[in-house]
């Protein structure tokens, strides 16, 4: 292992953990829904990210591909069925506010 | 054998299948159960190859796992009975007797992987089905539900993914064997004890416990009936409990960091849980409270980090999934009966719904832990396994909210199935047999654990035996 | 030398990726997320892992563009004076979060320690298409998946109720 591979890695880590700081801060203050998937999807970027990342850095690139695959393919599910809630919650309430998801208290 | 479910689901799209498709369903959770059941057929079936594949380095079934897979196989079969009754529309049906199977497919692999990474395959499998079912009659309130849910859970699998991204980089894999070999020889220090952490917190997420349980009540209380019974019966407790055990018993090993995160965090939902469920009106956010307060004893008994006190919690694992699928099916019973879910509104009800009312008695008394009810001993295990270990105000906090919810439900219980009738409700009959079946079968495992409690510990203290050797560190 | 591409390519995703949470409209803020995958999709590439690469160019620039554009457009459109009123409230909440991430980096990047010693690779590497004998659990539960996406569409995108 070349300390050249090490030294890229913690700077991608670094760009890691900006990324999933950026991802919770929109998914935390958004106040539409549509950009809290954004928000969601920033999160699943920095991970593919980091998991790529690792794979160079013990130069086993072909576990973390494989890896990584397949968390792009789960996310496409999960994103794509967040939108029909989405879709279908717009369709309730005309709006993609999140105020419309307050409903629940207790 | 999760393939097997999966090549169940033959599809075929002719109408005379689609309305068979919840029999299907029933039949095979009966075939499951009993194959789990059965010693002799148990294993057999899993170290053979089926197409070429082999499964015996993917899958494994060890005692924690069995305990998992035969409550997912009740849990489930509970679910597609109680949705015959609750799930009007034949399309709809389909639908979720083909959900709730694939789910039962993802239970079943989940805790069957013996790799890190897979587990997190299967958690999600479990979790985007779930958001569906949630949402199958696309009500606002079930909308709303599923989404806070999606975004709380797909959070966490990040989280976990971070943490499993940590770890392949510490030890080059992801197989539980040899990440946790690995992780006997490296320090913990830094970064792995943060990925530990990270991973523990984000199955705890899953897992609806205090402070991450924002998303379980209203979950809970807004999704279609059937629905409940599956998620408070077994999803939240797999994807949340069962990942927690297994990464501490046989990844992770029980460090004094992670000690103290599970106990904390386990008994603070102990004594959130009960409080917050002495406040509510709606008998399913209730419920749902009940629950957190419940996995908080299992998370408890977990940190422990001994015999008795893994035993406990999985004894408790399964009673509650015994106990509160029968609870959520009576919840559905009275809901779908008198139209309301208002707990200040009901009363009497045990004149009109008489096995509702009467199993509902044995549910409640179960989960608060009365003798000679299942629920009783498995609580005992874990209070003795607390105080044996030295823990002893941990176990006192136990008793007492044990004794706090006990206390409440027979108030509940009194006041919603035994006090008046309210005049609006004189005309209400007993449910539909769809919720009768599952309710007596619960109530009849409950019962019968409970009496035959020598025979129960005996074989939940046996089970857990092979991979226990890994706990006394 | 070789690896300031590298800061630039990461760089150029952490802005992007800004880019997509602050736009005022959504559909920029979804081609932001578009370029910040292009971004990605480079870095991975650069970094030994090009199978990756296009699965991420393919699926999040291109899939999930497509089912995010699709969302956005059946969501009604907001008036220029909607807009503007959004504009000054949001700029107060989105107006640290620039300076909260270069804040982080900064201090990780001082932070970073010197790589320590790692386990050797596995032996197993090299072609990946040999890795798929070692994750068919992960395939499996792939091909589940699907069939539930395949009921999610079912359930949330037809209308068998006539509401």
């Amino acid at each position: 292992m070349s300390g050249a591979n090490l030294h890229l890695l913690w700077t991608a880590g670094a760009f890691v953990v900006m990324l999933l700081v950026i991802g919770f801060y929109c998914i935390l203050v958004s106040r539409n829904l549509i950009r809290i998937l954004i928000g969601l999807e920033i999160l699943a970027k920095a991970i593919t990210l980091s998991i790529i990342a690792v794979g160079y850095a013990t130069k086993n690139t072909a576990l973390s591909q494989a890896l990584a695959i397949t968390v792009i393919i789960i996310e496409v599910f999960v994103i794509a069925i967040a939108a029909g809630l989405v879709i279908n919650i717009y369709q309730k309430h005309d709006s993609l506010s999140t105020e419309n998801l307050e409903n629940l208290k207790g | 054998m999760p393939f097997l479910v999966v090549l169940v689901l033959n599809l075929v799209n002719t109408p005379g299948v689609r309305r068979a498709a919840t029999g299907v369903g029933i039949a095979w959770t009966l075939v499951q159960l009993t194959w789990l059941l059965v010693p002799q057929t148990r294993f057999t079936a899993l170290d053979s190859g089926i197409l070429g594949i082999d499964f015996g380095s993917l899958f494994a079934v060890d005692g924690l796992s069995l305990v998992l897979l035969i409550s997912a196989s009740l849990v489930g079969l509970v679910t597609l009975i109680s949705g015959l009754a609750t799930v009007p529309d034949p399309k709809a049906r389909f639908s979720f007797a083909n959900l709730v199977l694939l789910i039962l497919a993802g239970l079943n692999g989940l805790v069957m992987v013996r790799d890190l990474f897979s587990l997190y395959v299967y958690i999600e499998v479990v979790a985007v089905a779930s958001f569906i079912l949630i949402s199958l009659d696309r009500d606002k309130l079930a909308l709303e539900g599923a989404f806070k849910y999606l975004v709380l859970s797909a959070s966490a699998s990040m989280l976990m993914l971070l943490s499993i991204a940590a770890i392949l980089l510490v030890s080059g894999s992801t197989s539980f064997v040899t990440v946790h070999s690995i992780l006997q020889q490296v320090p913990h220090r830094g970064l792995v004890a943060a990925a530990m952490a990270l991973f523990v917190v984000a199955a705890f997420i899953k897992g609806g416990l205090v402070p991450f349980h924002g998303w379980l009540p209203d979950a809970y209380s807004s999704a279609p009936l059937s629905v409940s019974v599956l998620l408070a019966g077994i999803v939240t407790k797999t994807a949340g409990v069962y990942t927690a055990m297994r990464i501490v018993t046989s990844v992770f090993g029980f460090t004094p960091m992670i000690r103290s995160l599970v106990l904390f965090i386990g008994t603070v939902s102990i004594i959130f849980g009960a409080l917050a469920a002495l406040n509510q009106k709606d008998f399913r956010r209730m419920l749902a409270y009940s629950s957190i307060s419940q996995m908080g004893y299992i998370i408890v008994a977990l940190g422990c980090g001994t015999f008795y006190g893994l035993a406990g919690a999985l004894f408790h694992l399964f009673n509650h999934a015994v106990s509160k699928s029968q609870l959520f099916v009576n919840a559905a019973a009275v809901e779908q009966q008198t139209g309301s879910r208002d707990m200040t509104k009901l009363g009497g009800l045990a004149s009109r719904m008489p096995v509702t009312g009467g199993t509902s008695v044995v549910a409640l008394l179960s989960i608060a832990g009365i003798p000679p009810l299942a629920g009783f001993w498995s609580k005992l295990v874990i209070i003795i396994a607390l105080w044996q270990s030295g823990h002893h105000n941990y176990a006192l906090i136990a008793v007492v909210a044990s004794t706090i919810t006990l206390g409440y439900f027979l108030l509940l219980q009194r006041r919603m199935f035994f006090g008046k009738t309210p005049p609006e409700l004189e005309g209400i009959r007993e449910a539909r047999t769809g919720l009768l079946v599952p309710a007596v079968l619960l109530s009849a495992v409950a019962i019968a654990l409970g009496i035959a409690f020598p025979v129960a510990i005996n074989w939940f203290v046996r089970l857990p035996s092979d991979i226990l050797n890994m706990v006394a560190h | 030398m070789t690896w300031s591409l590298d800061i630039v390519l990461l760089m150029a995703l952490a802005v992007t990726a800004l880019w997509a949470v602050m736009a005022t409209r959504l559909i920029y803020a979804a081609l932001g997320l578009a370029f910040a995958s292009i971004a990605l999709a480079v870095v991975m590439f650069r970094m030994g892992s090009p199978y990756a690469a296009v699965i991420e160019l393919s699926v999040c620039a291109g899939l999930i563009t497509a089912i995010f554009i699709s969302v956005i457009s059946l969501a009604k459109h907001e008036t220029v004076a909607e807009i503007e009123s959004r504009m000054k409230r949001r700029w107060k909440k989105y107006a640290p979060l620039p300076l909260v991430a270069a804040a982080v980096g900064v201090a990780l990047s001082l932070v970073a320690k010197h790589p320590r010693s790692m386990p050797q690779p596995l032996a197993e590497t090299d072609v990946r298409k040999v890795f798929w004998h070692m994750r068919q659990a992960d395939l499996i539960g792939q091909i589940i998946i699907v069939l539930v996406g395949a009921f999610g569409i079912v359930v949330l995108f037809k209308s068998w109720r006539k509401k």
